[in-house]
């Protein structure tokens, strides 16, 4: 939410959005050292939450070195080492959205030591999935890397921006898939509820893409009131749009809904 | 969930053809568009061109089959990230 005006809190709380977790990621630019990362952990971890809270909205966060900035090592460890001060911030539910942009060896080095971090401390894990034409790779290779480390269970991983060539590489392999409402890319309100009826909502959660390109926080809301036009009772809306989401991540052992 | 069915009682051809009718169009013009201004070489254009002969498959998996033609095929890490962003097909000498 740091690239959204406050009114988009507003529109959240007349929507009925009770609580929303935001992953660290991008800030539009590349930041030019470590130090910018800690102010933005700092904005992620105390500011937003303020923020959030003037509308009755509970702000939860996850922390890493987003994949779009992971080409440089030295710099994506100087920001690792960040992390760990920032962990017992109670709203902080894990590592995340770590993952690949472009598929390249240091993204996946980077995305490696992310994954013993969140060993390390035991954390919940948030997985970004590369854009369009690199998803299909990067999903693969990020599932290999998460599989191959001993301390990883699949149950507290959730792996985002699937679509319909990479969900069921996901839910088959006993991992979240999240589904990612986006205006151009990722997926729309009815290409999500296809792949939600096909799969009767096990495992899924959807989220509304809220970043620095043309997109909707009211998007999971909007997609709730399609579910509503095709025929979806009530209870099978609230247990994927709310229910499933916070079995997720309740298993943080921080996510509180009072 | 696991006794969970789609609901079975609902028009989706009254829910979903208009707007399906005006990108199929959208789609068409814009394929229009990029012959007449000499683009169609384009690796992207070559790309959703051959995306568009899976619409004819007979099988519920066309947007899945559409998403696996846009997709690069390889499977190891590339060198080096030279960009940040994606294009939407796998680009010439790639993949």
């Amino acid at each position: 939410m740091v690239s959204r005006t406050t009114d988009d809190y507003e529109k959240l709380a007349l929507a009925g959005c009770e609580t929303i977790c935001e992953p660290a990621f991008w800030a539009g630019f590349d930041r030019a050292s470590a130090q910018g990362f800690y102010d933005y952990f700092r904005q992620i971890t105390e500011y937003e939450p303020k923020r959030a809270a003037r509308f009755g909205i509970k702000h939860y966060t996850w922390l890493c070195i987003n994949p779009k900035e992971s080409e440089d090592p030295e710099l994506a460890d100087d920001v690792l080492a960040l992390i760990p001060q920032f962990l017992d911030k109670p709203n902080v539910l894990g590592i995340g959205e770590i993952g690949l942009n472009k598929n390249s060896r240091n993204e996946l080095q980077v995305l490696e030591k992310h994954i013993q971090i969140a060993a390390d401390f035991d954390q919940l894990i948030l997985v970004h999935t590369p854009h369009l034409e690199d998803k299909l790779k990067g999903t693969r290779l990020i599932l290999d890397a998460l599989k191959n480390h001993s301390k990883i269970t699949p149950d507290r991983v959730i792996i985002d921006h699937v679509e319909e060539h990479t969900i069921d590489l996901v839910l088959n392999q006993g991992f979240w898939a999240g589904i990612t409402l986006y205006p151009e890319s990722k997926c729309t309100p009815h290409r999500a509820i296809d792949m939600l009826e096909a799969r009767s909502g096990e495992r899924i959660w959807m989220n509304s893409a809220c970043d620095w390109g043309i997109s909707d926080p009211l998007a999971v809301p909007k997609t709730m009131l399609e579910m509503k036009r095709r025929g979806w009772s009530p209870t099978a809306i609230q247990r994927v749009a709310y229910d499933n989401p916070v079995a997720f991540m309740k298993q943080s052992g921080k996510f509180h809904l009072d | 969930m696991n006794t969970w069915t789609p609901p079975a009682n609902v028009n989706l051809v009254d829910l979903g053809f208009m707007d399906s009718r005006s990108k199929l169009i959208d789609l068409a013009a814009f394929l229009d568009r990029v012959q007449r201004a000499g683009q169609e070489g384009d690796f992207r254009v070559a790309a959703l061109k051959q995306a568009i002969e899976l619409l004819a498959g007979d099988q519920p998996e066309r947007a899945r089959n559409i998403l696996l033609s846009f997709s690069d095929p390889s499977t190891e890490p590339i060198p080096k990230a030279t960009t940040q962003g994606a294009v939407g097909a796998v680009p010439p000498g790639q993949g």
